[in-house]
């Protein structure tokens, strides 16, 4: 894909976050979208194109009054809608649409209009994982951690400086679910969930939404807000079976998906201001580090307990304050997204002065999937 | 009041053989007749090369610890927390999911690359789960 030809032009979240018992997962979508739309000036008359998941393009399109000529419904989990960012930039290039939306809500804490997640008992899945007592992401997430600890040489207080630094993050966001500050202690105190994870090291559990506009570069410049440039994307799939990926020692979606973002983007590490990387659990911006190619994986738990990703370091890193802290409807992609978005029209409530390059990097399942998007604010 | 029933496999055409094996008291994975590639979950050809030329055998119920957590959260029908829900390295190379019977569900007790033994759970008379355990001797 050719970099910088295509732009976010409008973004926003659901009105709410956190806890909405009054809206259903629907209108969640509705929210967001209208509040996008509201951003960049547009109308549903004004949207040719339409991408979501886990709810169908089809509904999505209908309950807004939007007549689609592409759409995507993409649907791999909490990184859908980085594919959806990278795919639509590709329709939009070809001239399959003009004006896309995407779209992402999820009453994941008071399911409302929400069907409940499984599996089916004669899925692979089903047969050869559910029989041994997987029951939701906590237990099924962290089983990599123990051999990704031995192979690397990562601590248990590293894998606790995560949470600590994403809630020094958090204590900067209005809009962040918890703010009050947290020591390694109070990590490795917390409740045990699946070992070694404690509940400070998964992710909140919420309601909300958000939702982006993206179009060409050449409209771009007359909308609104300062265009936020796609300057590079991969995506990738491994196994929704998390017992059957290639090595515990890394992952091999985003051992694709992350590279294959920085050559279309023709950028170095040392280029990058801003990083977000899924934070389900904790051991996810390890694993993000290593696999995106910043530093080898032994350095990785070093790098952020030595404060390299906090506020004022050199790498700030989900500076939202994350899964962990921020918010986590079930699908975060979404608002890892819309904090790149923030951090490059220069917006944040936590943000990175004179940031030009955001890399946002989203896991889907149990590293089943992954995309990644590099944004830019310069042409 | 009965126990709540756990999570069962619905066997599918082409895992029969396992379930059956499991039954019997053999665990069963393939190997690829044409590049020698043993692999698992069952299906009728090479993941490796696309042959659908491949063969069932027995394992020899050797593996190792690759990994595990141990899950303190109530939800799973039929379990009691904690448990361990383990992968498994067979000694042909695949993985799979088990728990680790007939041992302290305790990160101390459970070791890395501890050597296991395949044993298996019956569960009732349509079901046997592979399942595995420290390794005797
Ligand atoms: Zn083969």
């Amino acid at each position: 894909m050719r970099r910088n030809q295509v732009a976010v032009v409008g973004a926003a979240e659901t009105t709410k976050l956190g806890v909405i018992p009054d809206m259903s997962q629907i209108q969640l979508h509705a929210d967001a979208a209208l509040n996008a739309m509201a951003d960049a000036g547009l109308k549903p008359s004004d949207i040719d194109g339409v991408a979501t998941a886990v709810e169908s393009p089809q509904q999505i399109a209908h309950y807004l009054g939007i007549t689609p000529t592409w759409v995507d419904g993409t649907s791999v989990g909490g990184c859908s809608f980085m594919l959806h960012v990278r795919h639509a930039a590709a329709a939009i290039e070809a001239g399959l649409c003009k004006t896309v939306l995407i779209t992402h809500a999820e009453s994941g804490k008071s399911m409302i209009g929400k069907q409940p997640r499984s599996f089916q008992a004669d899925s692979l899945q089903g047969q050869f994982e559910a029989p041994y007592g997987i029951y939701g992401p906590p237990s099924q997430f962290p089983i990599p951690v123990l051999r990704f600890m031995k192979t690397w040489g990562i601590t248990h207080e590293q894998l606790a400086m995560v949470a600590v630094v994403q809630r020094e993050w958090a204590a900067k966001n209005p809009r962040a679910t918890m703010k009050d500050p947290i020591t390694v202690a109070d990590v490795l105190n917390s409740r045990m969930i699946a070992y070694p994870f404690r509940l400070l090291q998964c992710c909140l559990v919420t309601d909300g939404g958000g939702a982006l506009i993206m179009t060409s570069a050449d409209r771009a410049k007359d909308f609104p807000h300062k265009p936020v440039y796609v300057l590079g994307t991969g995506e990738s799939v491994e196994t929704p079976m998390v017992s059957q990926m290639e090595s515990f020692n890394s992952s091999r979606a985003f051992k694709v998906a992350g590279p294959t973002a920085f050559r279309e983007a023709g950028i170095s590490h040392s280029d990058v201001d801003h990083l977000m990387i899924y934070d389900a659990f904790a051991h996810l911006p390890l694993f993000g580090l290593g696999d995106l190619g910043f530093m080898p994986y032994e350095e990785t738990g070093k790098f952020i307990a030595d404060g390299n990703t906090r506020p004022g370091g050199k790498l700030p890193l989900n500076t939202n304050g994350g899964g962990l802290s921020y918010m986590h409807s079930g699908m975060y992609g979404m608002y890892a997204l819309q904090e790149s978005v923030r951090q490059m029209r220069g917006i944040a409530p936590a943000q990175v002065p004179n940031a030009k390059i955001s890399v946002c990097h989203g896991v889907g399942g149990m590293f089943a999937a992954s995309g990644t998007i590099i944004f830019t604010n310069e042409k | 009041m009965a126990e709540p029933a756990r999570a069962r496999p619905k066997i599918t055409p082409e895992t029969q053989h396992y379930w059956d094996g499991a039954k019997a008291g053999e665990l069963r994975l393939q190997r690829c007749d044409s590049c020698d590639h043993a692999y698992f979950p069952p299906r009728p050809f090479c993941p490796k090369c696309g042959s659908r030329g491949v063969s069932v055998f027995k394992a020899s119920g050797k593996g190792t610890l690759y990994s595990y957590v141990i899950n303190h959260r109530p939800l799973a029908p039929g379990f009691t927390e904690p448990y361990a829900i383990a992968v498994v390295e067979l000694e042909e190379g695949p993985r799979m999911m088990s728990n680790i019977l007939d041992c302290p569900q305790t990160p101390e007790a459970l070791e890395l690359d501890m050597k296991l033994e395949v044993t298996f759970q019956t569960i009732d008379d349509n079901l046997t789960l592979p399942q595995f355990r420290p390794a005797k001797g």
